[in-house]
């Protein structure tokens, strides 16, 4: 299976969603993950789709999404030079509350609610990162995960 | 003037041209028949919103104009989903328009509310939910150019009861299309075209597979076999592309296909498909298909290329353009390859019988002759049957069929000279399809002789619309293929599971002269070749007919490919005899 990030830029109509999350289910594509958010046009929204595949139905699934007619664009951002991030919020036991601290710091994540039995992390990062500290704290005693799909963008060119 | 919605959407489908509407009334499309009553936009009332979309789909298929159907909200709207369905599988431009609850009304699980645009996502090109009125004059005109452009489909209109009431606010109604999402490529890329021309100039054994989508380029695809000596098998869907009777035309090739058509796949060594989608029921397995050939893959949708098989060479866009710029080259002949393919010689894998003789040349008789006879003799075959309507009919026929047995006995033996006349139901397969699509293929094409070939078990499906036929007395020719038994299945039934008919015998009832008698249609019951003379008299009268042939269940369609078998594993039997074969 390979996997790729799609961005598609979606007329912002009502439906809109449910063409495109149809046609993944009605043709028997599998999502991995999906960020739908409004962009700096009003009209347009974006959908930041990872879609795990076979090669070859990789084309037909961006084939069959530039057929529907509320779609606008569609990159593939999987082989650019890009920007990803993915956020998760957890929430995990406190009562080793410092060496969790300590973890939260290496990764650069942030404490963002305090209770005397758990603390909540937010973390914002590639998926490996959130992947990873998930990972880390998991001993601790995880009782509650939020996380969001992936959203991506290209980087600007230089020079 | 301020107008209402409704007066809007009529005056708007007066000025799209449209002549005919097919639908059927209810509470919240009061206000459309209210404005359609004075208006000099004809409407066919059919007995059914399934039947009402059928027609539309027939009326669209034989004059290449968009159908246009009208349901009410909830049930109304949920019954021209097969419709929908049909028509998208077939690609075939059609504009529905259902009527919504009042704005204030959706989402509370109103009266008649259903979620249509919901229902009908996966089965239209697209679909719309308007809600105010100022809108509906430019979602028409898109809908209309979707519907009719590109790869053709199905376009729903789903508009709130108040928006069809309310005055417009917007005097200058917009019909400016707005779609930057939507974008239809003709033109074929000049370097595809260009490695196009030199492909086919290398082929010593090419073969055309032409589909549904190369009906408009009809011309020029015949222009271009005959200048390149290139034979050609049609789908289904294509039939009538080229004439029965050409030289070149090897027929249907797939599933029950022609063995010459077949075995010329499984030899050529460059295959052009033109508007066809490489469906099962034409490839078998899938992976030996056409195993010694480049693919030359022409076809509007994008995503067609390289959905079933891989393509060597593929060109997007229109094919009539396409093929057109293909028609440059000198003359070529293909002598040889051609002999080899009337020469092929069947037989039967399993008991190695030389089953049939093909004939030695390229006479058409010679060629049908081939897969004929499987017929008792006690009884008239369907075979039989149908090479004499076609005898009596020949030019000027449309053939629409329902879905079966008699759906394959017609596309096997009945000739198609002209594009869009063969009438039917190819990807979806829908039962109940052939009465009321007849009923739209004579209504767009008066001049020509309608004849509805159908099942008993498929008649009876849309069977109400024998109202609509006797009541606006159009003449088309119903031939019920009367077996007694859902045919196809129970054939599968006799093939694949040791004839364990479970539920496929549906009996004598009803008497269908009587029924027809019901419906003020005349008819007529063949059973010997003595009813073969009145038979052309009633093929010949002024109105609609009912000819009622007597089959024997045991009536098969051969050849036949087993599903997932290899286009060379053609199986054949005479005499309604089924050839020992297991899966
Ligand atoms: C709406 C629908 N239901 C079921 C089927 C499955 N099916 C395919 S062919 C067939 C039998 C058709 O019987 P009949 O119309 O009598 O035609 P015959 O095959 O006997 O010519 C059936 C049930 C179908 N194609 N469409």
């Amino acid at each position: 299976m390979d996997q790729v990030t799609l961005a598609v830029l979606v007329r912002n109509e009502p439906g809109v969603l449910s063409r495109v999350s149809g046609l993944f289910t009605r043709r028997g594509y599998n999502i991995h993950s999906l960020a739908v958010g409004p962009t700096e046009d009003e009209k347009v929204s974006r959908i930041t789709i990872v879609v795990k595949e076979e090669e070859k139905r990789l084309e037909q699934v961006i084939k069959q999404l530039h057929k529907l007619v509320d779609v606008l664009k569609i990159t593939d951002l999987t082989n650019a030079e890009r920007v990803e991030r993915e956020m998760a919020l957890i929430k995990v036991h406190g009562e080793k509350r410092s060496e969790i601290l300590q973890i939260v710091d290496i990764f650069r994540a942030k404490i963002v609610d305090v209770s005397p039995k758990e603390v909540m992390v937010e973390v914002t990062g590639d998926t490996d990162k959130v992947d990873a500290l998930i990972y880390m704290l998991d001993s601790y005693g995880i009782t509650e995960i939020v996380r969001t799909g992936k959203i991506a963008l290209a980087r600007s060119v230089k020079n | 003037m301020p107008h209402t919605g409704a007066e809007i959407l009529i005056n708007g489908l007066i000025e799209l041209k449209v002549e005919y509407v097919f639908g059927y009334p209810g509470g919240a499309v009061l206000p459309i028949y209210d404005a359609l009553f004075n208006s000099k936009l004809k409407h066919i009332l059919t007995r059914h919103e399934q039947g009402a979309a059928h027609a539309a789909d027939g009326y669209a298929r034989t004059t290449g104009k968009v159908g246009v159907v009208i349901a009410t909200s909830g049930p109304g709207a949920t019954n021209l989903v097969t419709g929908l369905a049909n028509a998208y599988m077939d690609s075939v431009p059609l504009v529905a328009i259902t009527g919504q609850v009042q704005a204030g009304l959706i989402g509370k699980d109103s009266f008649q509310e259903a979620d249509v645009m919901g229902i009908t996502m996966p089965v239209t090109k697209h679909n719309y939910l308007v809600k105010n009125t100022n809108d509906i004059r430019r979602v028409l005109e898109e809908a209309f150019y979707i519907a009719s452009t590109g790869r053709k489909g199905p376009v729903l209109i789903d508009i709130t009861k108040d928006a069809l009431m309310n005055l417009a606010t917007d005097n200058s109604l917009n019909i400016e299309i707005d779609l930057p999402g939507y974008r239809v490529k003709t033109e074929g890329h000049p370097r595809q075209i260009h490695l196009a021309r030199k492909l086919i100039k290398e082929s010593q054994r090419p073969l055309i597979y032409a589909g549904g989508g190369s009906q408009d380029a009809a011309l020029v695809l015949r222009q271009l076999a005959e200048r390149y000596e290139i034979p050609v098998t049609t789908t289904l869907m294509g039939l009538g592309v080229m004439p029965s009777k050409h030289p070149l035309n090897l027929s249907m090739l797939g599933m029950h296909g022609t063995p010459w058509a077949n075995n010329a796949v499984q030899n050529c060594d460059l295959l052009i498909a033109i508007g066809a989608r490489f469906d099962d029921r034409v490839t078998g397995d899938v992976n030996k298909f056409a195993p010694k050939a480049k693919i030359m893959h022409i076809d509007i949708d994008a995503a067609e290329i390289g959905k079933n098989v891989p393509v060597d060479l593929p060109i997007v866009g229109d094919a009539k353009a396409i093929l057109s710029e293909l028609l440059d080259s000198d003359n070529l002949t293909h002598k040889a390859w051609l002999e080899e393919i009337y020469n092929f010689q069947y037989h039967d894998r399993k008991t190695n019988i030389p089953l049939q003789e093909i004939c030695k040349n390229c006479s058409y008789e010679g060629r049908k002759n081939a897969i004929l006879p499987c017929q008792k003799e006690s009884t008239l075959s369907p075979q039989k049957v149908l090479e004499h309507v076609g005898g009596v009919l020949e030019d000027e026929l449309i053939v629409v069929t329902d879905v079966g047995q008699n759906q394959m006995w017609a596309a096997q033996y009945l000739n198609v000279n002209k594009p869009h006349s063969f009438i039917t139901s190819g990807g979806l397969g829908t039962m109940g399809y052939g009465l009321p699509a007849a009923i739209g293929a004579q209504i767009g094409r008066r001049q020509e002789r309608v004849v509805l070939v159908t099942g008993d078990g498929s008649l009876q499906m849309n069977i109400q619309e024998m109202a609509t036929l006797a009541g606006y007395n159009l003449p088309v020719k119903i031939i019920l293929l009367n077996n007694g038994v859902l045919g196809m299945v129970r054939q599968w039934q006799t093939i694949f599971y040791e004839g364990r008919y479970s539920q496929t015998c549906i009996g004598s009832i009803p008497d269908f002269c009587l029924l027809a008698k019901a419906y003020a249609i005349p008819s007529l019951r063949v059973a010997t070749e003595n009813d073969l003379e009145p038979m052309t008299q009633a093929l010949l009268a002024d109105g609609p007919y009912l000819i009622e042939v007597a089959i024997d269940p045991d009536e098969s369609v051969w050849p036949m490919v087993a599903p997932g078998a290899s286009l060379c594993e053609m199986f054949y039997a005479q005499r309604a005899i089924t050839p020992a074969w297991k899966r």
